[in-house]
């Protein structure tokens, strides 16, 4: 082969080898997640998540799944990423229409990291009708009424919350079965924690080994962001 | 080392003795290095100066080095001597000399590089069995343990006692369980200066790896295993605390911050929390002390299954709607 021949070869050949790492790149940012952006009035900012049995993604159908919800429209989008100020008190919502799992360690049945170390709870049959009066505790045991279907936790600020899980009776009954979950029985959680002092991304998890079908329980929606695990960004 | 061949001299001048010239630049760069090294790089070589294990980590580190560096420095030293005494000058066209072996620099490379590989051999032995497996992982049933200390039911600041701390691996945190301290389990992790401590790491899922770097820390995080490490910390102050074992999606993210504190607010810290998870319920939510945690073995564990109506989980732990067996991964 001449000189000239080879040159082009080696060019050609580089060249395909860029685009083919810029077209991964470009078709993996393209299609990661929307990120739920909320702003904060009067110093404070409201998140609000829900916890479902399934989800409307075709590809996992059958996966549990988080949903954040848009402040504005209201809407429920199917991700894990969500965005707050920082220094700021964050009133999280989190709605449970999933049913309960125990806990492979019962020590996050504590809550820890929340203002007052303390979570509210209350119970609904649908939505907007309770069945019992919103309650303040300190742990939920996941061991003793299997009472606890995941788990919010942002490891790295400490903070780790148990969720609770639907009224048995009535999840047996009619839960939650098509996503997002917008009537059914469900459990209704407040807590609050300060954002972190500076910018950044913040993992979150749950500890509930709830990948049904995988080995251990730890596969599947454990493992996938959009699911049962996310980032929390915050901005400067 | 570094006898050669050497080339055949210019005409008419007498050829110096480059054996003699070369391992005289190369001993006082050697000197010069190994000054350096054991002076000046020490205190700063990983991984500090903050226990036992780290000390003598730091200091094998600097044996290491300081026998490496003449190894090294020789080589460099016959390079360049070679690149600029040896090299073609303008207008020599004349073969070098042929090089037919030397059987005495043979002997000596041989010699030299066993002896040196065997009393590391040996130095690296006695390094890891003398500091009671020098902070590495030692499994269920150490057999290097510290010597003239004792472990009591219950721990007490200024004592000589060890302090039992379990380290416990999950997809994504570690958690520590005090069994001195009525087993009480927490996120961080706080250890009192002076005091023997000894480790016991254990995972609840997957394989992690439990690496307290500043302390010269690191064993192995298996589910089922006990893996027993031992430390003395020496200096106040902060340490990470790694996972490191590839561990799944948060793998990167699982890290955190331990300190070393006196004894007293050692003392402090752990009855305190103690005090607190008796209070809030979460002690008697945990089952009790164990060396391991085998789900299938966890009897509130096997309870709450029952309460859903579950029975026997077939080894996996979450009894979804699996198929396949025990041991092989399915999918849905
Ligand atoms: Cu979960
Ligand atoms: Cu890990």
């Amino acid at each position: 082969m001449s000189l000239p021949a080879r040159i082009v070869t080696l060019l050609v050949a580089f060249a395909a080898v860029v685009a083919g790492a810029v077209f991964l790149v470009v078709n993996y940012i393209a299609s990661s997640l929307p990120t739920v952006h909320y702003v904060a009035s009067g110093g404070v900012v409201n998140v609000v998540l829900q916890e479902d049995p399934q989800n409307n993604d075709p590809s996992n159908p059958d996966w549990v799944s988080y949903y954040v919800q848009n402040p504005q429209t209201k809407q429920w989008v199917h991700t894990t990423l969500f965005s707050v100020p920082k220094h700021t008190r964050v009133n999280v919502t989190i709605l449970g229409y999933d049913g309960c799992t125990p806990l492979r360690n019962n020590y996050w049945s504590q809550v820890q990291g929340t203002t007052g170390s303390t979570v509210t709870v209350q119970q609904f049959a649908t939505v907007g009708k309770p069945i019992d009066s919103p309650t303040t505790t300190k742990m939920i045991n996941s061991w003793s009424n299997c009472a606890v279907a995941h788990t919010f936790a942002i490891p790295s600020m400490h903070l780790f919350v148990p969720v609770p899980s639907p009224n048995t009776a009535l999840f047996n009954k009619d839960a939650c079965g098509v996503s997002p979950c917008t009537s059914g029985p469900h459990s209704q959680e407040t807590f609050s924690f300060m954002s972190p002092d500076h910018a950044g991304y913040w993992r979150w998890q749950c500890f509930i080994p709830c990948g049904g079908g995988f080995l251990d329980g730890n596969g599947g929606p454990m493992q996938t962001i959009g699911y049962m695990t996310g980032e929390m960004e915050v901005s400067a | 080392m570094a006898e050669s061949q050497a080339p055949t001299a210019a005409a008419g001048k007498a050829e110096p003795n480059h054996a003699v010239r070369i391992a005289s630049i190369w001993l006082v760069l050697a000197i010069v290095a190994d000054l350096l090294i054991y002076f000046v790089w020490q205190p700063h070589l990983p991984p500090g100066r903050m226990s036992d294990n780290a000390r003598g980590q730091q200091f094998d580190i600097t044996v290491m080095a300081v026998l490496c560096a003449p190894v090294l420095l020789g080589v460099w030293t016959y390079f360049g001597y070679a690149l600029v005494n040896w090299r073609r000058r303008a207008g020599d066209t004349e073969d070098g000399p042929p090089i037919e072996g030397n059987g005495k620099v043979q002997a000596a490379w041989i010699t030299v590089t066993s002896l040196i590989v065997l009393s590391l051999a040996a130095f690296g032995t006695y390094e890891l069995i003398v500091p009671a497996g020098a902070g590495g992982g030692e499994g269920p049933v150490p057999i290097w343990k510290p010597s003239g200390v004792v472990t009591t039911a219950a721990w007490t600041p200024g004592s000589t006692h060890t302090l039992v701390v379990q380290a416990i691996g999950q997809q994504w945190n570690w958690t520590y369980r005090f069994p001195q301290f009525g087993g009480m389990e927490t996120t961080g992790l706080e250890l009192p200066i002076n005091t023997p401590v000894e480790f016991h790491v254990t995972s609840l899922d997957v394989i992690h790896s439990f690496w307290a770097y500043q302390l010269g820390v690191k064993a192995d995080a298996n589910p089922g295993v006990d893996n027993v490490a031992f430390v003395k910390p020496l200096q106040l102050g902060q340490f990470v605390v790694r996972c490191n074992e590839l561990c799944g999606i948060w793998h990167g993210a699982m890290f955190d911050y331990g300190n070393v504190v006196t004894a007293s607010q050692f003392q402090s810290w752990a009855t305190s929390i103690q005090t607190k998870e008796r209070a809030n319920g979460t002690l008697a939510a945990l089952p009790p002390y164990a060396t391991t945690y085998d789900p299938t073995e966890i009897s509130q564990l096997g309870q709450a299954w029952a309460k859903l109506g579950i029975v026997g989980a077939g080894g996996y732990y979450y009894p979804g709607p699996q198929t396949g067996t025990p041991g092989d991964p399915v999918s849905p």
